[in-house]
């Protein structure tokens, strides 16, 4: 049986740890806002480029571009998209399942595999473990558009040069504040656009283009390859930061419990202190009488 | 009928400007272009470059980067990666840029990958400091 003193400095020290989560909490939930904002922010850009290169694909009758070339893919390069820190619950873990459970079956094909790592965690997981080709570590906290295009750029140029084949995006899909789902996207070869909308014939407005709409087309495929980057990363710290909150409420509310139940204990064991001492002096009023 | 065109510019991070003006140019692929009310409507890229409006009389200038424009009779919607106004860029960054770009571009061959990464970083340092210089002209 601990001591009362034991008990008391128990729930002092996870009172302390309860602050902590707690601001933790607020923390994550002011960086949350903010990516949410961010993501608020881009929607008007993706969606007037989605149009815009959806239109253009349907002008253009074939499109031919280095980035749709589809070869053999015998060598295939991962994105893996993680949180640079932890403490958000399985969010980092779930990814990293997802992408080894990926490679394992590309390895079983007999596939060639090379890593690309945005985020800390991926790249502390896998750099044992895997091929790694390139990182970016400690750029999510705060990023641009900037970043996206340095990622893409990267992975752009050896694909056009073919030096690998394939190339797939992993990153958590931000469902809700505590829902996000590991997504595996292809990124190249592209998959073709603009065949599955259906506008409106008189909804197109006629434009000239300058210079033509096939090489129009071909300069904002590598842009259209920067919204997808940058949208993963928006999805990313949103769900990392949404994450973090879910965790340290979970956290938060256990720390309750566990000073609940240690106050009772502490409780418990200052009544049976008493009890004792209140029974050692009946106990000894009662032998001095019948002395 | 007025002679106001309206004109909006959006990058992944915000809505830039967005607004009546009275007169826009931009920096295009094939080469610079001004639009007035009226234009024939049309669809183009724009390089890393100078875009400048007039509102109310006031010229505005921003430095740009890759993107398109899309041109109606009365709306011109312009799509860039960054765009920063002139007051707003830091030259001393872009200097400091600039020098970096420059001496990185002398110890490659045009053969490595990096090359064309440190040409565009170099374009864009040099876009903005004439920019800014732009400022401190008017």
């Amino acid at each position: 049986m601990p001591s009362l003193k034991d008990i008391k400095r128990k729930v002092t020290a996870v009172q302390k740890t309860k602050q902590i989560t707690r601001a933790m909490n607020m923390v994550a939930a002011a960086k949350f806002k903010s990516a949410q904002v961010k993501m608020e922010n881009f929607r008007p850009y993706a969606g007037k480029f989605m149009d815009v290169l959806n239109s253009l694909a349907l002008r253009v009758e074939s499109i031919s571009h280095p980035l749709l070339a589809v070869r053999d893919p015998k060598r295939v390069r991962v994105i893996c998209m993680t949180s640079d820190r932890g403490l958000c619950g399985a969010f980092n873990a779930n990814l990293i399942k997802a992408t080894e459970n990926f490679i394992r079956g590309k390895v079983s094909e007999d596939k060639e595999i090379a890593l690309i790592n945005v985020g800390r965690k991926g790249r502390d997981y896998f750099r044992k473990k895997a091929n790694i080709l390139a990182q970016k570590v400690d750029a999510l906290s705060k990023f641009d558009m900037t970043l996206a295009v340095s990622i893409a750029d990267e992975v752009i140029a050896p694909f056009i040069k073919e030096e690998y084949d394939e190339l797939y995006l992993i990153y958590n899909q931000f469902v809700n504040v505590s829902v996000q789902r590991p997504t595996v996207v292809r990124l190249f070869p592209l998959p073709s656009i603009g065949q599955e909308v259906d506008v409106e014939p008189d909804l197109r407005v006629d434009y000239s283009y300058e210079p033509s709409a096939e090489i129009l087309l071909h300069k904002l495929l590598p842009m259209y390859v920067h919204v997808l980057v940058y949208r993963a990363l928006l999805e990313t710290s949103a769900g990392e930061n949404g994450a973090r909150m879910a965790a340290m409420d979970n956290a938060t509310s256990n720390c309750e419990e566990l000073i609940r139940s240690l106050t009772l204990k502490m409780n418990k064991a200052r009544q049976a202190a008493i009890t004792a001492e209140l029974m050692d002096i009946v106990g000894g009023t009662e032998a001095l009488a019948k002395g | 009928m007025s002679d106001e065109l309206m004109l909006e510019v959006v990058t992944p991070g915000r809505i830039v400007f967005t607004g009546k003006v009275e007169e826009v140019t931009l920096p295009g692929t094939e080469g610079e272009f001004g639009v007035l009310r009226g234009h024939e409507p049309f669809l183009t890229s724009v390089d890393i470059g100078e875009l400048y409006f007039l509102a109310n009389g006031k010229k505005v200038h921003y430095a740009v980067n890759t993107g398109y424009a899309e041109v109606t009779g009365s709306k011109v919607t312009v799509l860039i990666e960054t765009a920063e106004r002139a007051d707003a860029i830091d030259k001393d960054r872009a200097i400091k840029a600039k020098e970096n770009a420059t001496t990185r571009l002398a110890q490659l061959s045009k053969e490595d990958a990096e090359f064309e990464i440190m040409s565009l970083a170099l374009a864009r340092a040099i876009n903005r400091i004439s920019v800014a210089e732009k400022l401190s002209l008017n």
